[in-house]
């Protein structure tokens, strides 16, 4: 699946858009949170990261969809 | 007829936001402009840069602005980011409400810049002199 990158999360996987093989069925927005933290232990320093599923805030037990458009939020920091 | 502007931009207007607010039901307007400010706990910040998720910010930007018109009595609702490279006393950030009298538009104007900090997927990178941070990322 491919999910996009923001802010600081860019910086820490180095690109704004990443293909992930790794997670297939049944995967959801806590799934790939982990997943990030395993493979990017610098998303555990975080003062929190959020996922956003077709542009919508999505709670950890989302399921996430092959045609999703999935996106990682770092803490906001607008205005 | 309320009225309603939401957009991310590369540059805020702070001379058009009174037209857009202007309402012949309104006879209270209130705006908040957030601008660049040249220290930060005592070190000096060359720079602002904004970097949003827009097609995302824009849909979490129309749900205040429409939260807004539920709260209060509202005629007008501008919520304007701006996004890039922004220097010291440039604005960055322009909200407002227009409503018949002043305390519904005061009250809504501070909700919308709160709420607007509180969740729309934008993000801020202070540039120092030697190096460079992104506002609350860690805690």
């Amino acid at each position: 699946m491919k999910v996009l990158f923001f802010g600081i999360s860019k910086d820490i996987v180095g690109k704004s858009e990443m293909e992930i093989s790794d997670l297939t069925k049944k995967t959801t927005v806590n799934d790939l949170k982990n997943y990030l933290k395993d493979e990017f232990p610098e998303f555990s320093n975080l003062t929190s990261f959020a996922v956003a599923v077709n542009s919508e805030y999505a709670k950890d037990d989302v399921s996430l969809e092959r045609n999703d458009e999935i996106a990682v939020i770092p803490p906001v920091s607008g205005g | 007829m309320n009225k309603k502007i939401v957009e991310i931009v590369d540059t805020i207007n702070t001379s058009q936001v009174y037209a857009e607010l202007s309402h012949p039901h309104s006879g209270g307007i209130c705006v908040f402009v957030g601008a660049v400010r040249e220290f930060t706990n005592n070190e000096e910040v060359v720079a602002l840069e904004f970097e949003t998720y827009k097609s995302m910010a824009i849909k979490e930007l129309d749900k205040i602005a429409e939260e807004a018109f539920e709260k209060w009595q509202l005629n007008a609702v501008v919520l304007q980011h701006a996004v890039g490279a922004k220097k010291v006393e440039e604005p960055v950030v322009v909200v407002g409400a227009s409503s018949a009298h002043r305390s519904e538009c005061f009250e809504a104007c501070r909700f919308l810049i709160d709420t607007l900090k509180e969740r729309v997927p934008i993000w801020k990178k202070e540039i120092f002199k030697n190096k460079s941070v992104w506002v609350s990322a860690h805690p």
